[in-house]
């Protein structure tokens, strides 16, 4: 093994995050480079081709498809009102005349003499690109979307459902090990981004849905709980795109774990601010964590400072770590020894580890994979 | 093909995760691996640049080996260069699965006959079908066109229709390939790849509908009569293009394909193609599975003929969750000797699924990891059979026998009773703490019948070596049987049920440490001592009601083959039930264990 892997959350106070805004067809950039913008501020815009109609006009004139063009009424390119007559046949005594006429409001796409169907376009759908996070354009890419760089809060969780939105902060736990409750969320929460602590159950996850409001931010869940909120047995993690009436983001991982302090203590400083969040999550090649992006003012501009130490680097005596494996899963303690040795561990596997304390002062070998350092500073 | 004469060669599969570099050399008269070296793969941001982490790779060979072998940024060939002997080679060639491998969407006209074709067709060429679009698949066109426009393949396949058929529906899914727009995955600037396969009278309507709106090519159809799948044409037109239009698009490939001495293959159709002339060289039938984080690759060589299948989302990290939801809890569960709290289980098994790298750290959750695998190899060989089969709408000439047997056209392929080999690659697999464990997870999940060797790739050169067999065949054998097969030994599994403790079969096998008979009964399990490059000729009498091959209690004499485990006589029966019973199982699954010294007490 060449190098041992030791994956991190990033958790920072401040530091300087850029985002691709980009389209998922050609469209129009609107905004310029330099701009400032606003989370709900369109920056780029496309024309979604209209959803596709097919109409079997020989069959339901009774006419062969080589024949076809002969009794259309309306041309390919041509505009149709919905109920308009597509096609007609011509018969000799005016009682047996049949048309066909258009389900949709659109265009006629084309109008085919080998199968006989005629396919139907709606009108385009507009597709708007919003900033998503408060920040500075500083890249146009022409016809496909934005760079946009914010100097903020940034807090990356494990896992989450739901796509991008934004709001205020609001944190309703007094510890990291405080479940939430649902008797916690009330109307006031609706449209807010609330922030729990270690634990969120199928009740707080109803009524969460029933008061509205737009994010949950937990330390886990159960894996039953996630089950009912979606609907299905998640498979594969590859979440983003759920509507489940808000976005939810897992700071730790699945069970009840409390929010790691550091997480906490940022999110609880942070109360009030307006914060853009992601459910968004990829875990294979191309990694994408979900995340928290609280912009700072330009009062709060970054010093050099806050820009080092972004370089990932491996584990160093005294980090912060979080075991993310049984026998410890969940647990934060600090790095207190890194042997290079390989060490044979009770599956009789040779793994490199490091020795961790935890806050109660007990210590356990642990293998490096099964540790993530709490990054950021 | 004539080989090529090389006397070095350095190879890397530039996988989604990690790029790994092996160098071959010419030790003596035999071709060997000597070195490797690994580094993350650098598709992606901050690096953006395929060849640095493949220069990664490379470079740690270097300071391994002490070979020169990078220069400027560039590999120096040939080997020898400049009059220095541990400088250069004499070439270098890669696989690539990175940036999630080739995605195709493939269509036909008839869901099991041409559908089913085109599927095969890009799946033995290394690709991950995303979806089979049929004019019968049962969805309204208005359905298909948007599938077509949310899917965003690398490339299509399209085929239908026997040559001289009729053309109407195979240019109808034309038409809704048209109407959809499909946008390549990669760039926004190209238009996507289309192959065309089907039936050469709708040529010309093709090129109408589809030339201006894809990147068209047409090539001879892999369906031409209902009785025949000519497969090789299209498949060879889609690694053309995988490296033509997807590889190019990806960042670095350009230099990539530059540096390479031969064509860069999809991973799987690298595998495939080992698997294929190991199959062939020993006249053998043989299956190999990859079991990997997201996906299992399951590719089998029956009577000559090759199949692939890749069941997407059946893996042991990104997709173990589904491997859960496709099994079952209880089928999982049936493998571990012990129970385990539901809820804590299912959050165990989401919790590796989004921390992937974790590994078990103690005994218990090694047996779960192992028992997800077990049923992830399953399912896996399941989909495989359902895919490799005989071709499906064939006319057959029926006996009276056949006519009593019911058998349709396109049954499956895979008759586990003639499987010589089976051959397991992948990290679960591979990097099992004891060997005997790969062994037993095989054993479980395939249920081997007769007699059938087992054996697991060492560090996975199979996509290297792959690669390697289209310039130098002899180089490539010769690698793949000295160092990257590992033998574990030959597994006798009869056929029948019976009660646990009633005799199965009688065995005599004259094993090198001195001849060994005995009784094996049901439900025992039992490993006789047959080392790594030993053989031994096995007598195996079964009970009345047993197969082991031969037919019902037909004795079989024949040589067995050992391997790092050894010869495993399988007494469990077949099919494999296990006690429904909860205490009755556990203590079976742990006289088992011990028997084979399967985990460390």
């Amino acid at each position: 093994m060449a190098h041992s892997y030791t994956p991190g959350l990033t958790v920072t106070p401040r530091t300087l995050v850029a985002r691709k805004r980009l389209l998922p067809i050609p469209g129009v950039v609107l905004v310029q480079e330099g701009e400032s913008v606003s989370s709900d501020k369109v920056v780029a815009r496309a024309e979604l081709p209209g959803k596709v109609h097919v109409v079997n006009v020989v069959n339901l004139l009774g006419i062969l498809p080589e024949d076809l063009k002969e009794f259309m009424v309306k041309r390919e390119g041509e505009r149709v009102e919905q109920g308009q007559v597509l096609a007609e046949n011509k018969p000799l005594i005016k009682w047996f005349k049949s048309t066909v006429v258009s389900p949709i409001t659109g265009s006629v796409e084309t109008i085919s003499n080998s199968t006989g169907q005629v396919l139907l376009r709606e009108p385009p759908r507009r597709l708007d690109l919003f900033s998503y996070v408060d920040g500075r354009v500083v890249e146009v890419i022409p016809g496909q979307g934005v760079r946009i760089e914010t100097t903020c809060a940034f807090v990356q969780g494990i896992f989450g459902v739901g796509g991008e939105t934004w709001g205020t902060l609001v944190m309703v736990a007094t510890s990291p090990q405080q479940p939430l409750e649902a008797g916690q969320l009330t109307s006031d929460h609706a449209g807010k981004i609330v922030i729990g602590g270690a634990f969120v159950g199928a009740e707080a996850l109803q009524r969460a849905k029933a008061v509205g409001v737009k994010g949950l931010v937990v330390g886990g869940m159960h894996d039953k709980d996630l089950r009912a909120l979606l609907g299905y047995d998640l498979g594969v993690a590859i979440t983003g795109t759920e509507n489940i009436g808000f976005t939810l983001v897992l700071t730790e991982g699945f069970g009840q774990i409390p929010m790691a302090s550091k997480t906490f203590e940022l999110l609880k400083a942070l109360n009030g601010r307006k914060a853009s969040i992601s459910g968004a999550t990829q875990i294979r090649a191309g990694v994408i964590r979900p995340e928290i992006i609280v912009p700072r003012g330009s009062e709060e501009s970054l010093n050099a400072a806050d820009l080092s130490g972004q370089v990932r680097a491996g584990a160093k005596i005294g980090d912060p770590v979080r075991v993310i494996r049984e026998p410890f899963f969940g647990r934060i303690g600090e790095v207190v020894a890194l042997p290079s040795d390989l060490l044979m561990i009770p599956t009789e596997s040779h793994v490199r580890v490091m020795e961790i304390q935890f806050a109660d002062g007990t210590k356990a070998v642990v293998p490096r994979a099964n540790v993530e350092i709490i990054e950021g500073s | 093909m004539t080989d090529r004469p090389l006397r070095t060669i350095v190879a890397t599969d530039c996988g989604s995760t990690t790029t790994k570099a092996i160098l071959i050399e010419k030790v003596g008269n035999e071709y060997r691996q000597t070195f490797r070296g690994e580094a993350p793969t650098t598709v992606e941001a901050p690096f953006e640049d395929v060849t640095r982490g493949v220069l990664n790779a490379i470079s740690e060979i270097e300071e391994l080996s002490g070979r020169r072998i990078l220069e400027d940024e560039k590999i120096l060939t040939p080997s020898g260069i400049g009059g220095d002997p541990k400088a250069g080679v004499d070439i270098y060639i890669s696989t690539s699965s990175a940036g999630g491998g080739l995605q195709m969407m493939v269509a036909g006209v008839v869901q099991s006959m041409t559908g089913e074709s085109a599927q095969r067709c890009a799946l033995g060429a290394g690709a991950i079908v995303m979806d089979v679009l049929a004019s019968n698949d049962g969805r309204l066109p208005h359905e298909k066109i948007e599938r077509i426009r949310s899917l965003r393949p690398d490339m299509i396949l399209l085929s239908g229709g026997t040559d001289g058929g009729t053309v109407t529906h195979v240019v109808e899914m034309a038409e809704y390939i048209s109407a959809a727009e499909p946008r390549p995955r990669l760039g926004m600037s190209y238009n996507l790849p289309l192959i065309y396969a089907g039936n050469t009278d709708a040529r010309e309507r093709i090129k109408d509908i589809l030339g201006k709106k894809t990147a068209l090519t047409i090539t001879e159809n892999l369906r031409p009569t209902m009785e025949r799948e000519n497969l090789v044409p299209a498949r060879t037109k889609i690694h053309d293009l995988f490296l033509e239009h997807v590889m190019a698009q990806a960042p670095g490939y350009r230099r990539l394909i530059e540096w390479a001495g031969a064509p860069i293959m999809p991973t799987p159709a690298a595998v495939g193609l080992i698997m294929e002339t190991i199959a062939k060289k020993q006249g053998i039938n043989l299956i190999g599975v990859d079991i990997g984080g997201a996906t299992t690759d399951v590719f089998s060589i029956f009577q000559g003929i090759f199949n692939r299948t890749v069941s997407a989302n059946l893996g042991m990290s990104y997709s173990i969750s589904n491997v859960l939801a496709e099994s079952g809890l209880e089928n999982i569960m049936r493998w571990v000797p012990f129970s385990i709290d539901e809820q804590d289980l299912r959050n165990r098994i989401k919790n590796k699924m989004i921390r992937p790298t974790t590994v078990p750290q103690t005994l218990e959750e090694l047996m779960i990891e192992q028992a997800i695998a077990r049923e992830a190899l399953r399912l896996a060989l399941g989909h495989h059979k359902t895919l490799a089969t005989g071709l499906k709408g064939v006319q057959q000439e029926r006996s009276i026998s056949d006519v009593f047997d019911q058998k349709g056209s396109g049954q499956t392929l895979i008759n586990m009773l003639q499987l010589d080999l089976i051959v397991g690659s992948g990290g679960i697999l591979s990097h099992a703490p004891r060997r005997v464990q790969s062994m037993l997870m095989m054993v479980d999940a395939y249920e081997p019948l007769g007699f059938t060797e087992l054996s697991v790739d060492s560090i996975f050169m199979m996509p290297h070596l792959g690669v390697l067999s289209t310039v130098n065949e002899q180089a490539a054998m010769e690698v793949f049987v000295h160092d990257c097969m590992i033998y574990l030994g030959t597994c006798i599994a009869p056929i029948g049920q019976g009660k646990q403790g009633e005799r199965c079969l009688e065995y005599t096998a004259a094993l090198p440490g001195g001849p060994v008979q005995g009784t094996l009964k049901f439900g025992e399990l039992r490993l006789l001592p047959l080392g790594l490059n030993e053989e031994a000729m096995v007598q195996v009498t079964p009970a009345r009601n047993v197969d082991v091959g031969a037919g019902r209690g037909e004795a079989v004499h024949r040589r067995a083959r050992g391997g790092v485990v050894g010869l495993m006589l399988d007494g469990r029966g077949r099919p494999l039930n296990l006690p429904s019973r909860l205490e009755d199982r556990v203590g079976l699954l742990k006289k088992w264990h011990d028997t084979l010294n399967l985990y460390p007490t």
